[in-house]
């Protein structure tokens, strides 16, 4: 693979960027790996970049039946931050956090990893409260946050109103090395890297059964044939519970849809990441300039990639009483994506009925935060058969009655 | 240059003067301009930079496809950025400003990007600033976000002057755009007697067709367009709008209309913007199209303008791009404007026709006209920087080879036209290709579909792939009757009118100018003006790989800036379909979303700003403690007093105050926030004894208990002193944010689960004021008051009475949340504030002291009682709290056992709710958690415990404090260390957490 | 935005006016069931990708919970219902058959056509 720096560009340059390789390849699938990931977006392709630069196992397919990141991957507001409550949510998304920092040098590939600071406001007595708890548990938890004043909030986010009539701003939970990422770049650069790897991405082909001997997985049917493996990753938010029946188990998730939206483009007038829980709504402004936000999730089970626009209305309205000078912004674009949602709002990172079979999936509206971790932990879970960042996410924990909720911290937004 | 022409101008009104100012400088125009149109009167061709290089950009077209001519307009409270001039009216006193540049527009530093193009292909930046690492957040990414952005920030202290509102309309059959298809299609559909709305962006009726002309049913397309307008006003049952965009299509037929009131008319009363929340049961998507630029080189050169948009300045503003106009164009139409502008007295030296067989009739009449024809030739390169002044002509089927400079001042170009599809696919409309006309059209076969499956949304004229005046208005018609159809209404059998159908030759695609165009060409050719997107950065993302549609736009950006790639998407996707060697259907086109043009933020939140943006819920005596100067706090949608701080009084001393006059002497609660459900029928003890963990069937009337509420999953949600009120009736109070939630839960389950149980429940939360009357004194203010007895006899603890107190109808429950001999009378909401006062003057002689909800949490801490939301948090098991002594043992079933039998919740090890006792009597800190020994696997500090309510209690002028921890109960004695976040560490012993009274001898007297 | 149509008070309401609840047709597990009962109970979810049975809730209009056969894929609505059945009525499951036939949905499932 060429190396990527300001100086391979300067050295295409002068031939008119006419000897620029493929970022990866195109490949038809071989008849047998030893690991099959089903699922091309951010955490498919870091759980097989994880399983060739942890563990050697580089004899990998990822299968997408799209193309590379075009699910959540690239749907979402890319926000990272883990500012969470409970220890295994703080550890899986600090480890994430963390591999963000130094993703760019480790990909070369600049996925534009920006600790700009992520806030979430504390509007009521309640949040407050919360937020002093999840300073407490991070300072445990090796996460750096701080519960700061309202002066200090001003002063970070100087279009904020403090004194809305509604919900004053009483506080914040500040966490400095959060931030945002560009997320396609994150898919690309992973694809990239694992395909420099030797691994084969193929775009375009649906798995459309999985294979099973005595309990155990033997490969997939696909739409460009059959694909023996003696592992198998489920990886497919959005789709997880669609994939599970094909292998033959059901799962505690419900798929539902998840707007978003940018504004147009204006000059930089908020630096970091503002999270309004009570009100339902969260704002970053991306390098380009635009506003980006989003909200709440709808409630019910909906496979459309559209969603219901009394959740932008309700979003913005939040943000307008939030920072009333984006009143005469303009809302440029609203999309929405699937995601899963779990019966504790948490995800799943486990083994499953099926022997060979693992899943990731459930990262409901947090999964592109989680992207590196969520890879790591999977890869070490395949590769390991146990991975501690993944131990309390079993799928055995609903039968338990071992729920990991950040419900307390975390209400609805990401 | 371009200037204003001495006639002409048919949207324009001569004798109305606006002035208006660009960049500090004072320019005039007429009523019924637009801006850009009053811009380019006053010879402003270029009107800002692009995005990445700092281009100079000028205006390209005359509506919402425009990407260049955005301006910063107006001021102070009023002041927007990235205003599209092209569809903003021009109004007296008019401010605008260019944008992205720095100092000037003129003279711009950015633009030295120009010169590193080279090095600034598509997606540089993903190979670009990987090291050192700690530069991209100091020293990069600064850097990127300084020239990130167009239109400058409102300042941040901005408060929108302006208002905004909301409006609901129901409708048969809602005809999107008022050109003369959608007049024809919302005629058709009126004369079925149908509900129609009719809506349309710009202030005037007919789109194009009147730019263009010819005649329909023997009369001139305007003479037709007004007959339509008045046909149309004349019928009931048809709503007209103009200056309404349709914004979005959603699922079953839900759109969004953006009507902009006042834009032209700034500070005029009433609202600025109103979205309209449309439920249509038939769409008609009468949008129009879009013409398509060409793709050569310096075709971003200011004064390079679509041939349609400067037909447009001529025809509908009397204004000229430019005094000599080369066109050049792949199509017949792009002859309408040789024609309109030799028509005007403009010259017009040469038309280039890429087509080797050349143009129809109009190419004819051009020629006739004595313009120069050129077949089989395109345009080489643009010579001018800020201002095009020439061209160089090429044989469109080569390389380039310059065989002729002309020069000019302006280009009109026309690639083809584009329907606009994006409502149609909004909600999930398919497209065909249509090789023909070089297009997506909406394929009618798959149509969006409503909520019975059935299609809701017909396409219809240009819009539908129609370009014939003739063929438009029929299929307009078919369109409007069609969709009234569907609504149940009969068409008559009235046809379209007749129009006069001229015949154009083919169009022939051309996606690259030379065909053979090299790289130099190709780096010079743009696709997305905004976004600064070339030929070569396509053909570069699809060297690299980047071959989904979706991906090639992601890495270059096209199609992204805030024209949303309504010029640039078919140029761009042709280009990707021709790198990657596959037919343009293959490649597919990027998903259309809402809006489809930008829309305010304030227009979609409404008048839900300040005091309205949430309904408030207000007690009965919510005035009184807003005019004692009350610290209010949100707890739900209701403000509740958290203290009543006195003057110079800080909160804390407040709510010391508050708990040491109802300690000794009387406080009062307004506690009508508290949840009122009464739960009645044959079968309520029932059903009681499945909503509670307690056994509430055998409650004696007259008496109350103390009750919890599981969900199914076993945690505790709500909990509450319930009374049985008669032999089938029960009053459940809820906390003050769970009375909603409880009577969902309740009416769930007997909706779902138990619907053969005869059980009535009411939420009559709001029917009462209740208050909380507590203090030693508490009986005898109430025994001034008179006529109910309150004495220890006839009223024991947990008993309720009811009757007359003080003139007032009362329920009187003698229950206490504070541990003080307590009273809770619940009143009629109505008399609420009248008996309050009485109280309060009642209790004068006892020092009567309002209390607050702090002091409410102090005193229930000091008697160990728990909160909901401070001890539970979704987490939490009442066996986690000690209180298995409300929990039926007798009971087969309730909501919750079931999953408080599973692993985890029988779990010896689960925290258990304590006392924490600092060693210095110091509070311990908000949610503190007690460490253990060591780390975990994660690497994460080993905790034992945490802390769930902690307070300084003024009673014990001591810190006082409750958690969960790790066999706490077993370990009282016990010393816990609980770090602060300061890293100073703070040791608690575990007790009892009751603290106060532990007997109960002050609230049993 | 969804309209559903109430089938108590006649209505076409609005997605405003409604509350989803989730999966329809649940068998409540008590005391007395397997893990694996209770677990599916609560947990195990259909979710599919095509017709779906589910709850509403008319919280802003009437109060009452009724049951919506409806494709997750398209959001067409086949019909609504009671909430007092444990099984779709034989009218809902032929307007689906004759939407979707071969459809199937746990037990359930349409003819072919």
């Amino acid at each position: 693979m060429r190396r990527y720096s300001a100086f391979a560009i300067a050295r295409e340059a002068l031939r008119y960027h006419a000897g620029w390789e493929k970022a990866w390849a195109s490949p038809e699938p071989r008849r047998k790996y030893d690991v099959v990931i089903v699922g091309a977006g951010g955490h498919g392709l870091a759980t097989a970049f994880y399983l060739g630069r942890n563990f050697g196992i580089t004899n990998v397919a990822v299968i997408e039946k799209g193309w590379l990141g075009g699910g959540n991957t690239g749907r979402n507001t890319t926000i990272i931050r883990s500012n969470y409550l409970q220890d295994p949510s703080a550890a899986i998304y600090e480890k994430s956090r963390s591999l963000y920092e130094t993703m760019s040098q480790d990909l070369n590939y600049n996925v534009m990893y920006s600790p700009r600071g992520v806030m979430m406001l504390a509007q009521t007595q309640a949040e407050v409260r919360g937020y002093l708890r999840t300073a407490q548990a991070n300072t445990l938890q090796g996460v750096t946050t701080r519960f700061i004043d309202p002066p200090e909030v001003k002063k970070l986010v100087p279009i904020i109103n403090l004194d809305g009539p509604r919900y004053p701003v009483l506080g914040a939970l500040w966490q400095d090395r959060a931030g945002t990422a560009r997320h396609d770049a994150v898919a690309w650069g992973y694809a990239r890297a694992c395909s420099d790897m030797g691994m084969d991405i193929i775009q375009q082909c649906e798995v459309t059964a999985v294979r099973r001997e005595g309990g155990r997985v033997v490969g997939v049917d696909t739409s460009r044939g059959a694909i023996d493996c003696d592992k198998l990753g489920i990886v497919v938010a959005g789709n997880s519970g669609v994939m599970a029946e094909r292998a033959g188990f059901r799962l505690p998730i419900d798929s539902v849809a998840l707007q978003a939206l940018v504004s147009e483009p204006i000059k930089p007038c908020m630096d970091v990441v503002v999270m309004a829980n009570t009100v339902h709504g969260y704002m970053s402004q991306s390098d380009k300039g635009e506003m980006v936000i989003g909200g709440g999730a709808d409630g019910y089970n909906n496979y459309t990639q559209r969603g219901s626009f009394h959740h932008i209305e309700e979003t913005v309205r939040a943000l307008v009483e939030t920072f009333p000078m984006v009143s005469r912004l303009k809302m440029l674009r609203q999309w929405g994506g699937i995601v899963d949602m779990t019966g504790d709002r948490s995800p799943i990172l486990s083994k499953t009925p099926v022997e060979g079979v693992f899943i990731n999936c459930g990262w409901g509206t947090g999964g592109f935060k989680a992207t590196p971790g969520s890879g790591w932990a999977m890869a070490e879970l395949m590769a390991k058969g146990h991975s501690p960042l993944a131990e309390a996410y079993t799928l055995d924990r609903f039968r338990e009655g071992r729920f990991i909720d950040e419900s307390v911290a975390a209400g609805v937004a990401h | 240059m371009s200037t204003r022409l001495a006639t002409g101008g048919r949207l324009i009104d001569r004798s109305r003067l606006q002035s208006f100012t660009f960049n500090g400088a004072r320019m005039t125009g007429f009523a019924g301009d637009t801006l850009a149109s009053a811009l380019l009167a006053n010879d402003r061709m270029m009107l800002g930079r692009s995005f990445k290089y700092h281009r100079p950009r000028g205006l390209v077209a005359s509506g919402a496809e425009e990407p260049n001519a955005l301006v910063g307009l107006g001021h102070g409270a009023r002041f927007e950025p990235n205003q599209r001039a092209t569809t903003t009216e021009l109004f007296d006193g008019a401010q605008m400003i260019s944008q992205n540049h720095w100092p000037s527009l003129e003279y711009d530093i950015g633009a030295v990007n120009q010169a590193f193009a080279r090095f600034l292909p598509a997606g540089f930046y993903y190979k670009m600033f990987l090291f050192p690492r700690v530069f991209w957040k100091h020293v990069y990414e600064p850097f990127v976000r300084q020239s990130a952005g167009l239109g400058k920030a409102p300042d941040a202290e901005t408060r929108d002057a302006d208002t905004y509102e909301h409006f609901y309309a129901y409708t048969d059959v809602l005809v999107i755009g008022g050109g003369v298809a959608g007049l024809q299609a919302a005629l058709a559909a009126g004369r079925t007697g149908a509900r129609v709305l009719l809506i349309e962006q710009t202030p005037h009726w007919g789109g194009r067709a009147p730019v263009d002309g010819g005649e329909v049913a023997d009369q001139p397309v305007d003479d037709f367009v007004n007959q339509c307008v008045a046909d149309l006003e004349a019928m009931p049952n048809v709503t007209l709008r103009t200056r309404c965009m349709g914004a979005g299509v959603y699922d079953h037929g839900y759109v969004l209309g953006y009507e902009r009131i006042s834009d032209h008319a700034p500070g005029m009363d009433g609202p600025r913007h109103r979205l309209w929340r449309i439920r249509a049961r038939q769409v008609v998507t009468a949008t129009g199209a879009i013409e398509r630029p060409l793709s050569f080189a310096g075709n971003d050169v200011p004064g390079v303008m679509l041939a349609s948009g400067l037909r447009d300045y001529v025809v509908n503003w009397g204004v000229s791009a430019g005094d000599r106009t080369v066109v050049v164009t792949n199509n017949d139409d792009a002859y309408r404007t040789a024609i309109a502008l030799r028509h005007a007295g403009l010259e017009v030296p040469v038309i280039l026709d890429a087509r080797a067989a050349g143009g129809g009739a109009l190419a004819d009449a051009a020629r006739e006209l004595g313009i120069r024809v050129e077949n089989g030739k395109g345009i080489a390169r643009v010579t001018g920087s800020k201002r095009v002044t020439g061209v160089a002509i090429c044989a469109q089927a080569g390389e380039g080879a310059v065989l002729e400079e002309v020069p000019c001042d302006a280009v009109a170009m026309s690639g083809g036209w584009s329907p606009v599809v994006h409502l149609w696919s909004h909600c999930g409309g398919k497209l065909t290709w249509d090789e023909g006309s070089a297009m997506f059209r909406p394929d009618a076969d798959r149509a969006p579909t409503g909520h019975d499956g059935a299609p809701f949304v017909t396409a219809c004229g240009a819009a539908n792939g129609e370009f014939d005046l003739a063929a438009i208005l029929k299929d307009a018609h078919a369109a409007g009757q069609a969709a009234a159809r569907a609504t149940g209404h009969k068409p008559g059998r009235k046809a379209a009118p007749k129009a006069q159908a001229g015949e154009e030759a083919p169009l022939e695609p051309v996606w690259l100018m030379p065909q053979g165009a090299g790289i130099k060409l190709r780096m010079k050719a743009w696709l997305d003006y905004q976004n600064d997107v070339k030929v070569s950065d396509v053909q570069l993302a699809a060297r690299e790989g980047y071959e989904s549609v979706e991906h090639t736009k992601r890495y270059t950006t096209l199609g992204m800036a805030t024209d949303q790639g309504k010029l640039s998407n078919i140029n761009g996707l042709a280009i990707l379909s021709d790198a990657l060697g596959q037919p343009i259907p293959q490649t597919g086109t990027t998903t259309f979303r809402p809006p489809y043009t930008p829309i305010s933020f304030g227009a979609i939140a409404g008048e839900a700003r300040g005091p309205l943006f949430q309904p408030i819920r207000r007690t009965p005596i919510h005035d009184w403690h807003e005019a004692q100067g009350a610290y209010m706090e949100p707890v739900g949608q209701w403000q509740r007093p958290y203290c009543f701080p006195q003057p110079g009084e800080s909160h804390d001393d407040a709510v010391a105050r508050e708990i040491r006059a109802t300690r000794d002497s009387l406080g009062l609660l307004d506690a009508s926030t508290l949840g009122k459900l009464i739960v009645k029928g044959p079968d309520a003890g029932r059903f009681m004894d499945m909503m509670y963990t307690n056994m509430m069937s055998t409650l004696a009337v007259g008496k109350c208990r103390y009750g919890l509420m599981c969900s199914e999953n076993g945690f505790l949600m709500d909990d509450g002193v319930v009374a049985r009120l008669s032999d089938d009736t029960w009053l459940c109070h809820t906390t003050t944010g769970g009375a909603e939630r409880v009577h969902a839960h309740m009416e769930e389950f007997l909706q779902t689960e138990w619907w053969d149980w005869q059980v009535y429940v009411v939420n009559v939360t709001e029917q009462y004021a209740q208050f909380g009357v507590v203090g030693p004194n508490a009986r005898k203010v109430l025994e001034k008051l008179g006529g109910v007895d309150v004495s220890k006899e006839a009223l024991a603890f947990m008993q309720w009475t009811e009757g007359t107190l003080a003139g007032v109808d009362s329920r009187i429950f003698r229950i206490s949340f504070s541990g003080e001999l307590s009273y809770e009378i619940a009143v009629p909401a109505s008399m609420g504030r009248a008996f309050w006062d009485r109280l309060l003057t009642a209790g004068k002689e006892y020092g009567v002291t309002p209390y607050g909800t702090e002091a409410l949490h102090v005193m229930r801490a000091e008697k160990g009682f728990i909160m909901i939301g401070d001890e539970t948090d979704g987490t939490v098991i009442p066996q986690d709290l000690g209180l298995n002594w409300a929990i039926s043992k007798k009971k087969d079933d309730y909501i919750g056992k079931r999953a408080q039998a599973r692993s985890h919740m029988v779990d010896p090890d689960r925290w258990k709710l304590v006392g924490l006792e600092t060693l210095d009597g110091s509070v311990l800190p908000d949610g503190a958690y007690a460490v253990g020994e060591g780390v975990n696997a994660n690497g994460q500090r080993v905790v034992q415990g945490r802390v769930t309510s902690t307070y300084h209690s003024p009673t014990l002028d001591r810190g006082i404090a409750m958690g969960l921890v790790l066999h706490g109960p077993d370990r009282m004695g016990e010393v816990l260390e609980f770090p602060r976040l300061d890293g100073s560490v703070v040791q608690a012993r575990l007790v009892d957490q009751v603290w106060y009274d532990k007997d109960g001898d002050k609230q049993n007297v | 935005m969804l309209i559903l149509h109430c089938p108590y008070c006649g209505v076409m309401a609005d997605e405003t006016e409604l509350h989803g609840g989730g999966e329809a047709h649940l068998t409540r597990h008590g005391p007395g069931s397997s893990d694996e009962e209770f677990h599916d109970y609560l947990f195990a979810k259909e979710n599919p990708r095509g017709v779906h049975f589910e709850r509403w809730r008319h919280v802003n209009g009437c109060g009452k919970w009724f049951h919506a056969a409806r494709d997750t894929a398209t959001l067409e609505v086949f019909g609504t219902y009671s909430a007092q059945t444990t099984e779709p009525p034989q009218a809902i499951r032929d307007a689906i058959t004759a939407r979707r036939p071969g459809w199937t949905w746990r037990h359930l499932a349409g003819s072919a056509k």
